[in-house]
């Protein structure tokens, strides 16, 4: 009985969430899948852990969506972080260099990086929040100068490793599932804890719904952002992580390169408008599994390089268009269909068969 | 006044004279792209070592990946009165107009690596680059022999619309296609780099599973890539799939040490005495092919450990 509750207070909510559409979405592009691509639930278990087309899904889309999940809160401040693939490069560029390089132990392989990615986004909030520069050109900066800083630090080439233990956070495993995909959800957990269920979320709904006017309650809308560009910053640091450990080796040159759009892309999907304010941070880590899974769905099929981008973009417009009420209502004056209606008379059709 | 004027133009002329005969060293000027891979940099210590060895004055200029750098290092050249220019183009066009300088002040412009669009061939002497097309094919063939003229091949494309990537792709394809048995039977791009060659692998490797016999990777990062992802599905690379790419950069011979990687068609960067040879012929008055080809060679796996203590870059 209780369960059936709360199935049904778990429908009911998503139904009226913003996320219904996005959920929705992602299940069309599963069940197209499951209908056209063989195997695509196919799962089996190989070295110990879960393998298949749709765990790759999973784990690929991490790097999008520890992004996404950062840039939800920049973007709920009324923001916009577009330096996060830049930052990528560099934290996988020197954790690189330090196990390459430098004999330096493990913990501080992991550390640094994050520790510079965190003062990057520190930067990035000291320019938007203290000096007042517009968000898109004061990370605009650190999106082509971190690059160089990149390629500074690997001297330009591809720094190949092997290192077992840094290998671990892609290439390893914990219950059966990739790490990435523990990581990424880890993490996600934590910023849903911070900002859903401490007073820190609604600072950051605050800041972005008025800035001006939350600084009148008392809220320190100056530091609210320095704190979310930090965390950004940490977010797409970890994702670089990931992509080094994955490859063996720092790409600097082409490592977290465009992860800003489609970080930017996931984090809209998901429901959360550019304008700042209210955000959904489930909604974004569903655009980002949106998003990956379309790739995936392409790569499997394989659909002709040439029109491999125009079929993304497609699939992104249908999104974008029924995300847009104003879209829907027009869609239903022209065919004269009545939504709610129709959902409301469903479940009673079913009762009477 | 005019005393001064004299001796000014006296001092000049006893500079220029003395030039012309102590320094009889040629002074070649060399815009290199930048530094942004193995490739490149092997490239740029082939011509600083060919330089030293003939005794040639070069004046090397890195422009950072930025057109507007290179046309200014050849300004500068020209400004020198270099006897010869090699360029390393970064794009196709924009070249006309300084290269129209160069060619006003008689010097010999050779282009390595890639080719440029100009309306006026003759703004160049020569280009010295690989024969992508020539690439494409050589990988064909010994896929064909290794195969036995049967099986499945998946295709690791490079960056859609670069060169290399539509001519290593049209080459290969020329060569599969006279053997009905052989098939492409997936092919997408992984943009020439690690990352993507491995994603793009894992999604194949899941779709088409057991009946994939073999890999073409448009260049040796992209099957290194792809080298992982066979493993972490549980199989071995190089025994239960076949890998060929092209390059022949050092990760790819150590990747054929370790067995894991078939065979690799170099594309070679040492154009340095190439380069200069042509700068030579060209200002004693040779006529010159507009397109000197590389040769490039096949190492398969069983030479890889006899070649790579010789392998430069």
């Amino acid at each position: 009985m209780a369960i059936k509750d709360l199935t049904r207070d778990l429908t009911k909510r998503i139904a009226s969430s913003h996320i219904k559409w996005s959920l929705i979405i992602f299940f069309v592009i599963l069940l197209f899948n499951f209908i056209f691509t063989p195997n695509f639930f196919h799962i089996e278990i190989k070295n110990g852990r879960f393998y298949g087309s749709i765990i790759d899904v999973f784990n690929r889309a991490a790097p999008v969506m520890l992004a996404a999940i950062g840039m939800t809160l920049v973007i709920a401040t009324g923001g916009i972080d577009i330096s996060v693939g830049s930052v990528m490069a560099i934290s996988g560029s020197i954790a690189a260099v330090l196990i390459a390089k430098m004999d330096v132990p493990f913990w501080m392989v992991l550390c640094l990086p994050l520790v510079f990615s965190a003062l990057l986004g520190a930067w990035n909030g000291l320019l938007v929040s203290y000096i007042g520069i517009q968000p898109i050109i004061a990370t605009l900066i650190l999106l082509v100068a971190g690059r160089g800083i990149a390629q500074l630090v690997t001297d330009g080439q591809i720094i190949v490793f092997e290192h077992p233990p840094f290998e671990f956070i892609a290439g390893g495993s914990l219950f059966g599932l990739h790490f990435p995909i523990i990581i990424s959800f880890g993490v996600f957990l934590i910023i849903l804890f911070l900002f859903k269920f401490t007073a820190l979320g609604l600072f950051v709904e605050s800041v972005g719904g008025n800035s001006e006017a939350s600084k009148y309650c008392g809220i320190n809308a100056g530091r609210i952002k320095l704190v979310v560009y930090i965390v950004s910053a940490l977010c797409a640091g970890i994702a670089g992580l990931i992509a080094a450990s994955n490859i063996k080796a720092a790409d600097p040159n082409t490592s977290g390169d465009g992860l800003e759009l489609n970080a930017i892309l996931a984090v809209v999907i998901g429901g959360t408008s550019l304008n700042g304010g209210k955000y959904f941070l489930v909604g974004s880590v569903i655009g980002a599994l949106i998003m990956q899974s379309l790739t995936t769905t392409i790569l499997t099929m394989g659909v002709p390089v040439q029109v491999t981008l125009v079929v993304n973009a497609i699939v992104v417009l249908v999104v974008c268009l029924i995300q847009s009420k104003n879209f829907r209502d027009i869609l239903a004056g022209i065919f004269k269909l009545d939504f709610r209606g129709l959902l409301r008379r469903m479940p009673l059709k079913g009762g009477n068969k | 006044m005019k005393t001064k004027k004299l001796l000014v133009l006296c001092l000049i002329l006893i500079v220029a004279f003395s030039v012309s005969i102590f320094s009889k060293p040629l002074k070649i000027g060399f815009s290199q792209i930048g530094a942004e891979s193995a490739w490149r940099t092997a490239e740029t210590e082939s011509m600083k070592a060919t330089a030293e060895e003939l005794g040639v004055d070069l004046k090397f200029s890195d422009a950072q990946g930025k057109q507007e750098n290179q046309i200014k290092a050849i300004r500068s050249f020209i400004a020198q009165k270099v006897d010869g220019i090699i360029l390393a183009p970064v794009v196709e066009t924009g070249w006309e107009p300084v290269l129209r300088e160069a060619k006003r002040a008689k010097i010999p412009v050779v282009l390595v690596d890639r080719g440029i669009k100009v309306s006026d061939p003759s703004l160049y002497v020569t280009l010295i680059a690989s024969d992508f097309v020539f690439e494409g094919e050589e990988a064909g063939k010994w896929l064909v022999k290794k195969m036995n003229k049967k099986g499945n091949i998946v295709e690791l494309q490079g960056t859609p619309g670069a060169a290399p990537a539509i001519d290593r792709k049209k080459g290969f394809a020329s060569i599969i296609k006279k053997y009905p048995n052989m098939k492409i039977i997936k092919s997408q791009t992984g943009n020439f780099n690690r990352a993507d060659g491995k994603q793009v692998m894992e999604a194949f490797l899941k779709a088409e599973g057991k009946k994939i016999n073999a890999v073409y990777a448009h260049n040796d990062d992209m099957a290194l890539g792809a080298i992982q992802a066979i493993e972490e599905a549980g199989m071995k690379p190089g025994k239960d799939i076949i890998v060929v790419s092209i390059d022949g950069v050092k990760g790819a011979f150590e990747a054929m040490v370790d067995g894991k990687l078939n065979c690799t068609v170099e594309c070679n960067p040492l154009l340095g005495p190439l380069a200069f040879q042509a700068i030579k012929d060209a200002l004693a008055g040779k006529k010159l092919k507009k397109w000197i080809k590389q040769n490039d060679e096949v190492f398969p796996m069983e030479v890889a450990e006899d070649v790579m203590p010789s392998r430069k870059y």
